[in-house]
């Protein structure tokens, strides 16, 4: 394997982390705006208990995929940051207002108009951001990134890339994988019973989501994603690929139908690293598909050789540290 | 307005926002850990009460730091791709050192805010320090990564496309060290004086003496001295400037014609048709003083570069006055803190001295701000200097005018915000609710 592949796994593994843990904080947001019923302030505010300690570390991974990204691929990064301008722009608005709204609302008096108007920002702005992030996965996987002449006017270039059927359907799935994994999350969050089973009936309602826009997006995949759609469909590892993920999603949702709420967790996040590793399989070995190869990207040599060796001297003091972090404020995790 | 104007105006505005945060993140943890620690030696609960406060105020700004500093990071590429592009390989190793300072910092700012009574009272006070130091690395990355666009090392230059790129030399260039001196007392003068300056209008509104006197004398303890080193690092970075990056050094002072022995112009303006500075006050010999250490030493003027790689020579010249202006303020307050501490005189029985911290309080940050307009205006028309012009890096995207207007209302509205919270927690102070149980030991 050369340097700059391990380097675009790196950053794959980076963005996994950050659906894993930062997507469910935004998912959950989507489960504080979809608060209902008599336990509606206990869910919200079990949803605020469970982020609130975490969210700023879990939002770094983006951060390091992003550094990743215009260090040692800077072609991509350039490319990205053009064709996917609106889209991005969109995604920094909804971080900047979702992070910053869930710190007043924290912070800024317990008066319930002010609680309320931070945490519809809050909520509505974890919505929006996850469905624009998967917009900007899906217009790279239907290859679709690749600079239009400038000449064509501002929709051509700019608008038109993205706004397809399909990317926005891998919003809506990308924002359905980040409200399951968050339901999946509190149910195992939740101290007391009646509010476990409010998140259980909530992950099973999302689990059906992500089967629904998964099925929605493979579909469209067709004509917008062939490339994709061959890898996931009809490579030599395709069908166990399909199968495994296949596997893990109904377990997911048998496990929370019987209520074991700690294989739920592990077979939904294995679920979700599936379809994203899925997609990176799928695509390689280009980063931007259809001409951009992770060779052609990559930066020089001695660019990655370092920033390798600084991730592995930089993992060795994360690793315990993010460790220590949900020893402290997820005991449950060990159970 | 041009869209490159726009697309620089709109990168200024990102930075002026965050740098705020930025600062308070690098000078806060500091005051906090401090107050712990004086807590645990003397179990004097005004310090609890203290650390609690300032660390609820972190947590909202550093909340909005992060989030303003993903906005820059994503900006870099959204306003600038053809900077990326080139720089990304070179100067990607300090962002992403960055990464990991500002992971652990994230990480262990979690584990204070929200780990009183979750882990023990040490582990609680090292995730402080851990949070203090890792946020003074993240500031220092980032400043190292912009001092190499200031002197561009570290790769050879063939075709417009850098080649044999050496990330290392990059990591290490000229800039980088006094940049990293100056910025990093910047954060901690900032911080240590704004909150000193709040404490002590709060001490002259009579407010109770004990709880802010002991606020007072920790604030001070960490601006003061940074402020007292400040001015001789800004005499070890006007050295650096005036050998790397002359251009700039010919617009902070206003100089136009390339002379020996040349004067330091206090005040002035800079009449870029007749090219002289009217107005000014003109102190013989310091200017060559400062930067070469001779006072007969020959300075570059504008007059050694072509007009078209002039920077805003006023804007320049007036930010770099301001700096100047505010650091020695607050240096020569530090002094006299310094003194009363030296004589053992209480700060309470001195209104003059409390009015002139609360005169203070903002310059610090009103420092850092005019600070970063001239190295970054004085940077100007380059992006990396002397090797790719602004204009050369820009989005070729039309509509950032727009983009900016938006991006204008959002921190508008943040700063207001977060500046209604911050006046309420210092609103709450132990004497208005009650709650504060004096010593307990």
């Amino acid at each position: 394997m050369t340097a700059a592949t391990l380097m675009a796994g790196i950053l794959v593994l980076a963005l996994h982390a950050y659906v894993l843990l930062g997507g469910a904080d935004f998912g959950g947001g989507v489960w504080d705006l979809l608060a209902r019923g008599p336990r509606k302030a206990a869910q919200r505010a079990l949803v605020a208990h469970a982020i609130g300690p975490v969210w700023e570390a879990n939002h770094v991974w983006l951060i390091l995929a992003i550094v990743l990204l215009f260090t040692c691929f800077p072609p991509a990064f350039q490319r990205l940051s053009i064709a996917m301008n609106l889209p991005l722009t969109g995604v920094l608005i909804g971080i900047v207002l979702r992070g910053s709204a869930f710190a007043f609302r924290g912070y800024g008096g317990d008066r319930d108009a002010v609680q309320r108007r931070w945490g519809r920002v809050f909520a509505i702005a974890s919505l929006v951001t996850p469905i624009l992030l998967g917009v900007v996965v899906g217009t790279v996987a239907s290859g679709a990134t690749r600079l239009e002449p400038l000449g064509l006017g501002f929709t051509a270039v700019y608008v038109t890339p993205w706004l397809t059927p399909f990317a926005l359907a891998v919003g809506l799935f990308t924002l359905a994988c980040f409200a399951f994994l968050a339901a999946v999350y509190l149910t195992l969050e939740a101290q007391d019973t009646e509010l476990r089973e409010d998140f259980r009936a909530s992950a099973l309602a999302a689990g059906l989501a992500v089967f629904v826009t998964a099925a929605l997006a493979l579909l469209l995949a067709r004509p917008a994603a062939p490339l994709m759609r061959r890898g996931l469909l009809a490579s030599a590892w395709a069908i166990p690929f399909q199968l495994a993920t296949g596997a893990f999603a109904v377990t997911a949702l048998v496990a929370l139908w019987r209520r074991s709420y700690l294989v739920a967790r592990f077979a939904a996040a294995a679920q979700v690293s599936l379809i994203l590793w899925g997609w990176a399989w799928s695509q390689f070995p280009y980063i931007l598909p259809p001409d951009l190869t992770i060779a052609d990207a990559a930066a020089p040599a001695a660019t990655l050789h370092l920033v390798l060796g600084t991730l592995a001297v930089g993992a060795v003091v994360l690793l315990p540290s993010l460790a220590y972090l949900f020893r402290v404020f997820k005991p449950s995790a060990g159970q | 307005m041009s869209n490159l104007v726009a697309a620089r105006f709109q990168m200024g505005m990102s930075l002026a926002f965050h740098i705020v945060f930025a600062v308070v993140g690098i000078g806060m943890p500091v005051l906090m850990v401090l107050a712990e620690r004086r807590w645990r030696q003397t179990g004097d609960r005004v310090h609890l009460d203290l650390a609690k406060r300032w660390a609820r105020g972190t947590a909202i700004l550093f909340a909005v730091g992060a989030v303003s500093g993903t906005v820059l990071s994503f900006e870099l590429g959204l306003l600038w791709p053809g900077f990326m592009r080139f720089a990304g390989p070179i100067i990607g190793m300090p962002f992403s050192l960055e990464g990991f300072a500002f992971f652990t910092e994230a990480i262990f700012l979690g584990v204070y805010l929200h780990g009183w009574d979750k882990v023990s009272p040490r582990a609680h006070w090292v995730a402080g320090v851990i949070v203090a130091v890792s946020g003074a690395l993240s500031g220092i990355f980032v400043v190292i990564a912009n001092a190499w666009m200031n002197t561009p090392v570290g790769f050879d230059l063939v075709d417009g496309r850098p080649v044999n790129v050496r990330p290392l030399a990059a990591l290490a260039n000229p800039a980088a060290l006094h940049q990293v001196i100056h910025m990093t007392l910047a954060a901690y003068t900032a911080t240590g004086f704004a909150v000193a300056g709040v404490h002590a209008w709060l001490m002259l509104r009579g407010r109770r003496a004990a709880f802010h006197r002991h606020a007072l004398t920790i604030a001070l303890l960490v601006g003061a001295p940074a402020a007292i080193l400040q001015p001789l690092s800004g005499h070890f970075s006007t050295g650096s400037v005036a050998r790397h990056q002359p251009a700039k050094l010919a617009a902070m002072e206003a100089l136009f014609e390339t002379r020996a022995a040349a004067p330091m112009t206090i005040g002035g303006w800079p009449d870029m048709d007749a090219r002289r500075t009217r107005f000014g006050i003109a102190v013989p010999y310091l200017l060559s003083l400062l930067a070469f250490n001779d006072p007969r030493a020959t300075v570059q003027g504008l007059d050694a570069f072509p007009r078209e790689d002039w920077p805003n020579v006023p804007a320049v010249h007036w930010s770099f006055q301001a700096m100047v202006a505010c650091g020695v303020y607050l240096a020569i307050v530090s002094l006299w803190a310094a003194w009363l501490a030296r004589k053992k005189i209480d700060p309470d029985t001195r209104r003059g001295f409390l009015w002139a911290v609360v005169l203070g309080s903002p310059l610090g940050f009103i420092a850092v701000e005019a600070g970063w307009m001239v190295t970054e205006l004085g940077r100007q028309p380059w992006v990396i200097y002397g090797v790719l012009r602004t204009a050369d890096a820009v989005t070729p995207m039309p509509g950032q005018l727009f983009r900016t207007g938006v991006f204008a209302l959002i921190y508008v509205f943040l700063a207001v915000v977060v500046t209604v919270l911050l006046y309420r927690q210092i609103l709450r102070s132990p004497m208005d609710t009650g709650e504060f149980p004096g010593r307990t030991g």
